[in-house]
């Protein structure tokens, strides 16, 4: 069986500034895999060349069996890729239904995407509260569940989350992190980038370390979680 | 008394001629931050199109029924131009320095002038009178004709009725923008371009909604002004394109509630300033000056505009 998302020898540049330095990595359906490494170890251009932000100076990028580097990013969608970006990027001035409806602008089954706002609704409670409400006004932690209930709007097969646990409190961090394994347990396929090496290992089927635009390391999250470079570089542990 | 209320219709009137224009200004400059300047050109190709479908297939006739024909005529020419003008001037430089769109926009304007000017009356099969001068535009019962008397209060026909074009297009705009899907994809790229197309948004198509838009409202203004002037000419969009920019900045551009009442406040401005300002200074010669002082006041103390400019707001 082919995996649902595969890279290979991917490169990708700022200009003469190369982020990405042929990494290849596949993620299986069904599966949590996390993508760990500091900041600036291209964790995020790798994210955002997958959903067609970026181009690729070279390499491929399979989807569902499908080529997918040079497919225009609002296409990529609706092939049943969702990204939620770093940085959650909610629409601020927009209402929490607004964001939500905008997750699904991809389709066109009105029907189906009430029954997934319920939904949504029913997986983080707050924003179906506040539904009218600016997203804007929202605490980190409650833009951070908008952006993950807005990117599951669009039904993705693959849900890429971009650092989802940044400048959350220890309990809210808890929230979004046991949410993600629901999703999991629901059936979607979960690409993890994080740079909370501890928490996204812990849930991981598999996963890869990345510095500066190269994959140093990579087995299953229980592996890479006892492993002593790892605890060295990334848990703080001597 | 009367005189104020006279020079508040006037006001209101030339209020809502440039708020239909100012919309296109500011509905594109916050999708793309981009000032078009040859905005005011798709409004006199407006006007030209309404002239055409009234000359090719009424010629002579009165009845207010061909008004919303030549409107459709007007807004089948103003979008074909501003989304030509999109097309092949605007997208190829999407990623260039700001500076390069901006003398393309002006580029542009002086080129839609002159094709009109030079081209109007050689279009085959069309018997059109030359647009090197100015072109009597047609009346029709009930929109022109008689001014309805109020008290000591002249209104003209042709003033109701741009009025009238400004508040249904107001709502129509509202509502398409705040209650349509494609509406909330044109806030979404607004607000946040990137992130929009990771939602499934193709952006350039809704940088096309943009310009249609404007295009749609500049067209219905340009039956406006053909109305209420009697006649059209191929530099009226220079001025007015001018002024409803002016009126754009003034209620904070990028945002539409903000072009509206810019351009009502502008039009009542210098209607009154026309009143009451005393001396040399006053006026009918002087009333632009006074609309510029204006904007100059504003940009100097409130540079976000009256409502609020569009800002860019990220939590």
């Amino acid at each position: 069986m082919t995996a649902m998302l595969e890279v290979k020898d991917l490169e990708v540049a700022y200009g003469k500034i190369v982020a990405v330095k042929k990494i290849s990595f596949s993620v299986e359906q069904g599966q949590v895999v996390s993508l760990i490494g500091t900041n600036g170890a291209g964790k995020t251009t790798t994210l955002r060349t997958i959903s067609g932000l970026l181009r690729p100076n070279s390499g491929q990028i399979n989807f569902m069996g499908q080529p997918i580097h040079h497919v225009p990013a609002h296409d990529i969608v609706s092939m049943g890729l969702a990204h939620s970006p770093e940085g959650r990027r909610i629409f601020p001035r927009l209402s929490v239904e607004e964001n939500l409806l905008l997750g699904a602008f991809a389709r066109n089954d009105t029907a189906a995407i009430r029954t997934d706002l319920d939904a949504a609704y029913a997986l983080f409670p707050i924003l179906g509260e506040r539904r009218k409400q600016p997203a804007g006004t929202f605490s980190g932690g409650e833009q951070q569940m908008l952006a993950m209930g807005r990117a599951m709007m669009s039904k993705p097969k693959l849900l890429m989350l971009d650092e989802p646990s940044m400048g959350l409190s220890p309990i809210m961090m808890k929230v979004i992190m046991t949410t993600v394994t629901a999703l999991q347990q629901q059936g979607t396929t979960i690409l993890l980038v994080e740079q909370n090496a501890q928490a996204a290992l812990k849930r991981a089927d598999y996963g890869y370390v990345l510095e500066v635009g190269k994959i140093v390391l990579h087995g299953s999250g229980r592996e890479l979680l006892v492993n002593d470079e790892v605890r060295k570089a990334y848990l703080g542990e001597d | 008394m009367d005189q104020f209320f006279q020079q508040l219709v006037n006001g209101l009137t030339l209020g809502s001629l440039y708020a239909l224009i100012a919309v296109g200004y500011t509905v594109v400059y916050g999708i793309v931050q981009l000032i078009n300047f040859a905005h005011g050109e798709v409004f006199m190709i407006g006007a030209f199109g309404a002239l055409s479908t009234y000359l090719l297939f009424f010629d002579g006739q009165t009845g207010v029924w061909i008004l919303p024909i030549m409107i459709v005529g007007a807004i089948i020419a103003s979008v074909v131009t501003a989304v030509a003008m999109e097309r092949v001037a605007y997208r190829p430089l999407r990623n260039a320095p700001r500076l390069a769109p901006l003398i393309t926009a002006i580029g542009i304007s002086v080129f839609l002038q002159e094709l009109v000017r030079v081209f109007y009356d050689r279009i085959p099969f069309a018997d059109f009178p030359s647009a090197k001068q100015r072109i009597p535009f047609p009346q029709l019962d009930g929109v022109s004709g008689k001014a309805v008397e109020v008290g000591d209060v002249t209104i003209q026909r042709s003033a109701i009725f741009t009025v009238a074009a400004l508040v249904v297009c107001a709502i129509l705009l509202w509502y398409f923008i705040n209650r349509t899907k494609l509406g909330r994809g044109m806030l979404a790229v607004s607000q946040d371009p990137d992130t929009a197309r990771l939602m499934g948004i193709n952006v350039d198509r809704i940088i096309v909604v943009a310009f249609a838009l404007g295009a749609v409202l500049a067209a219905v203004a340009g039956v406006s002004q053909g109305l209420q002037n009697n006649n059209i000419d191929f530099k009226m969009g220079f001025i007015a394109g001018l002024k409803a920019f002016t009126a754009a900045v003034l209620g904070g551009i990028g945002n539409i509630q903000g072009a509206v009442f810019g351009g009502l406040v502008l039009g009542v401005v210098e209607s009154m300033a026309t009143q009451y300002v005393p001396g040399q200074f006053g006026g009918g010669t002087w009333k632009d000056v006074w609309a510029f002082v204006l904007l100059i006041l504003v940009l100097v103390f409130r540079p976000q505009g009256l409502l609020g400019a569009r800002v860019v707001d990220r939590a």
